[in-house]
């Protein structure tokens, strides 16, 4: 928040701000002011007993972690492949894709022959490597045939191929089974059943998702940090002239980064059948431009910033919405907005009077708050859920205005960007 | 790689060739039917001057009729009555289109000439269920002026596209499927937003079913709190708010009215949210996938084990209804117990089937076949109730007198019921069905298992 005060010129610093200036700094006062107001507000709705119960939040909670470990692991092929190569593969929620429907052929083989119900761990292992093996195979693929190719061309080249490659897959899987959505076999209601864990309420399903998830993460930390190859993968993503110099096999390695990241997205194909279900041709499409947000969200390129980003932007889809939005429905007590009138116009002063802009953004918030509770706003919106993508990606851009690099990102160099 | 190229290049150039030939041929086809016309078209905004092209007319029409503010299709002895087919037959929902194109067949097939004259479907288009799609369909259907009317469009998305051009051009456009309020009228004397004269229907206005869901909820279930889901799609949106608005005027409370996003997975978001809302029933007439996620979901959801699931037309599919959480749901839709209705030149509902299987080989994918075959009887009764044959043998079809036609239609027989139209176009029979799906392991009998009927008339 102080980054730009520190660099700022001595016009800035004297509080004649440029439009554009103004305008971030607005956008700043009004995020505070709207997430701190819809906070509390949530908070002081369920102790009113208007707003949702506790197992409603926990429910929250519980299905946006679930869905979070999705996404992160789908966004470590993201990571991967641009820590690597310098690109974003946008095919990759495709790779995603061919596995769960693959996943989906294979157990359905397995419920019809009954090992699905009788044997339900040596089925879903089944399934999990049916699923590993065809998205590792369909990544390796599309790096031989759509980006070794284009190696040394410029990095927009096989960003825009990858976005075709993207499309032949969906069609291709649109040609081969149709266009109707698929459901896996249910899991068995053993593994269904709801738990009590520190509280939550949480199915099976939800807690093996999660599990898996937080496995495969650790072993693929282990992989990139221990091993020999993932030794090679981190020296070729820091200079691939250089590593290959070193006697690295660089076209190796690269395949080696597309069939771990293709591997990751099966096991996630089959979490999301697990929890889901419903597979079609399409199914590949949101979740890959999610896992992509995720991995932007954790700093791109970087594994256990990708992962985390997943589970943050889970939870910013499941709780988002009714924890900023729902809150809004709150009235500020009057008694209370005075006071922070109060509060916020002296902090405001006080900023400007210390030179510190991050004081005064706040200050600023505050007052809005203060006349917000005075003038009795509220503002109560209908379709609430329908918001989730909106206050997901809100939250993405005023992470990213906060820290331009992601949560776990370093800054980028000049030649990155490129 | 160059190797390669170099082998495939001089196909790659026939191929190019071709396809622009093909491209050529079909355009100046289209020119050669324009140039054969005798069309008269009144000049936008200039009702008086109308101009017949063809001299061997203009020396006729002292004792034929003369067109009329919309102008008029002649059609010289020899040549076909030209309508057209519009509707989505490629893509995801090829399963709807496909067997209103083929309702559009048998039913040509069936009415046999119009005064000596046969009728010719042309290429059938496609409205790819998008409001461009239907745009660039239509634009196709106007430029040639020989064409007298269109069955289409599937989807009420590619309807407003295509009504505009057509409306303008002075021709009509009779739907199967488009069930959306905003393409005709909210049934109390004002026009949808998309409307323009010349679209018909014969598919059921959704503000039907709206209403027949709420009086159901209301009064077979007994219920006094609904929650109602939809998707953002206009049909969608637009169905949950016809029920919403049905069911408060017969006294009920919506408690909540929200919506999913098309891809959605996670459902409990909206689940949660509607179970803090406390509703007895909920009415979500969306589609798959996400209804699939919706009836999955609702179990894990504290407060909504017990709620009553209604949905609609969109989720009364195979693959919906194969869920087992399906079970015990309730469906809105048109009513698809035809019995013995006879269309007006005779074909009952089993006469279609028959003729439908030894034409294409399977049954029908879709529930509006009915409706298509009735919309295109009514335009070929239409066209052959106005069509005057001249002194010189050719075939004179007022457009304004086909739209008057149209419009004037009532008490028609037709498959799905009796047809009569609106001043909007709503043509259908208006007849809705609830129906109560028991075993998902039996589709066919939850979709016949009618426990509720509703009737506009």
């Amino acid at each position: 928040m102080t980054t730009s005060a520190d660099i700022a010129t001595p016009e800035a610093r004297g509080f004649r701000f440029s439009w554009t200036d103004s305008f971030l700094w607005a956008i700043r006062v009004m995020a505070i002011f709207v997430i701190v107001w819809g906070f509390v507000g949530a908070i002081a709705l369920g102790i009113e007993g208007e707003g949702l119960t506790a197992d409603a939040w926990k429910q929250l909670i519980v299905s946006g972690i679930a869905q979070g470990s999705m996404y992160g692991l789908i966004a470590l092929g993201y990571s991967m492949v641009y820590g690597v190569l310098g690109f974003i593969n946008f095919a990759h929620g495709e790779v995603f894709m061919v596995g769960a429907i693959v996943g989906y052929f294979t157990a359905d083989a397995l419920f019809t022959v009954g090992l699905w119900e009788s044997n339900f761990f040596i089925a879903i292992l089944i399934v999990i490597l049916a699923s590993m093996l065809s998205s590792t195979f369909t990544a390796v693929v599309i790096e031989k045939v759509a980006y070794r190719p284009l190696r040394n061309a410029p990095r927009l080249i096989p960003l825009i191929t990858s976005i075709g490659i993207s499309f032949f897959l969906q069609n291709a899987v649109l040609l081969l089974i149709g266009p109707a959505v698929r459901s896996y076999p249910s899991a068995p209601d053993w593994l269904r059943e709801q738990r009590d864990i520190f509280g939550f309420q949480v199915s099976g399903t939800t807690i093996a998702v999660v599990l898996i998830a937080a496995v495969s993460m650790v072993a693929l930390w282990l992989f990139v940090e221990r091993s020999v190859t993932g030794r090679a993968m981190r020296a070729v993503a820091e200079d691939k002239e250089i590593a290959a110099l070193m006697g690295i096999n660089v076209d190796r390695v690269i395949v080696m980064t597309f069939a771990v990241g293709g591997a990751m997205a099966g096991v996630a194909a089959i979490l999301w059948g697990l929890l889901f279900r419903g597979v079609s041709y399409i199914t590949g499409f949101l979740p890959g431009i999610k896992a992509f947000t995720a991995a932007v969200l954790g700093g791109i390129g970087n594994i256990v910033g990708a992962f985390f980003g997943g589970i943050l932007l889970g939870l910013f889809e499941g709780i988002g919405p009714n924890v900023v939005l729902r809150g809004l429905a709150w009235q500020i007590p009057t008694a209370l907005g005075i006071t922070l009138l109060v509060v916020g116009g002296a902090t405001v002063f006080a900023g400007r009077a210390v030179r510190r802009n991050g004081v005064v953004v706040l200050g600023a918030a505050v007052f809005l708050l203060g006349v917000a509770g005075i003038l009795n706003w509220t503002v109560v919106i209908p379709g609430l859920s329908q918001l989730k993508d909106v206050v997901a990606f809100t939250a993405l851009v005023l992470v990213l205005i906060f820290k331009p690099a992601g949560l776990f990102g370093e800054q980028l160099g000049a030649e990155d960007r490129a | 790689m160059n190797d390669n190229l170099k082998k495939w290049l001089p196909w790659i150039a026939v191929a190019v060739v071709a396809v622009i030939v093909i491209v050529i041929i079909a355009v100046s086809g289209g020119d050669d039917d324009t140039a054969s016309a005798t069309t008269t078209t009144a000049a936008t905004g200039d009702t008086t001057t109308t101009v017949v092209e063809d001299t061997t007319t203009t020396t006729e029409a002292t004792v034929d009729p003369t067109p009329g503010p919309l102008g008029a299709v002649v059609v010289q002895p020899g040549e076909e009555i030209q309508i057209r087919s519009l509707q989505a037959i490629t893509g995801d929902v090829a399963f709807l289109g496909v067997p209103n194109l083929r309702g559009t067949e048998l039913a040509i097939a069936d009415f046999g000439d119009i005064k000596g004259f046969s009728v010719n479907l042309g290429t059938p288009l496609d409205d790819l269920c998008s409001a461009e799609g239907g745009q660039a369909a239509a634009q196709t259907i106007v430029a040639d002026e020989q064409v007298v009317g269109t069955i289409g469009t599937s989807c009420s998305g590619a309807a407003t596209g295509a009504i505009p051009l057509i409306s303008e051009s002075g021709g009509v456009l009779i739907s199967p499927s488009n069930t959306s309020p905003a393409l005709t009228s909210d049934l109390a004397g004002t026009a949808g937003d998309n409307y323009a004269p010349g679209y018909y229907r014969t598919a059921h206005n959704d503000l039907y079913q709206g209403a027949a869901v709420a009086k159901f909820v209301s009064e077979e279930l007994g219920l006094t709190k609904v929650a109602a889901v939809h998707d953002g799609d206009p049909y969608t949106q637009g169905l949950a708010q016809a029920f919403s608005d049905a069911f408060e005027a017969l006294g009920g409370e919506v408690v909540v009215f929200t919506a999913v996003n098309k891809g959605d997975t996670d459902m409990t978001g909206v689940l949660t949210e509607v179970a803090a809302a406390g509703p007895e029933a909920m009415f979500f007439p969306i589609f798959m996938p996400e209804g699939g996620f919706i009836v999955q979901q609702v179990g894990d959801i504290a407060g909504l084990e017990d709620v009553v699931l209604i949905g609609a037309d969109g989720l009364l599919v195979d693959n919906f209804m194969e869920l087992s959480e399906s079970e015990g749901m309730y469906f809105s839709g048109p009513n698809l117990d035809y019995g013995n209705n006879a269309s007006q030149i005779g074909t009952t509902a089993a006469d279609f089937l028959a003729a439908y299987d030894t034409a294409y080989g399977e049954a029908p994918s879709a529930a509006f076949w009915a409706h298509s075959y009735d919309a295109t009887v009514l335009l070929l009764s239409a066209i052959d109730q106005v069509a005057v044959v001249q002194s010189d043998g050719s075939l004179f079809i007022d457009r304004q007198a086909l739209r008057d036609a149209l419009t004037a239609t009532s008490g028609f027989g037709g498959i799905i019921g009796t047809l009569g139209c609106d001043d909007f176009g709503d043509c259908g029979a208006q007849r809705i069905s609830i129906v109560l799906h028991e075993d998902s392991t039996d589709v066919e009998a939850g979709k016949n298992n009618i426990v509720f009927e509703f009737s506009a008339f």
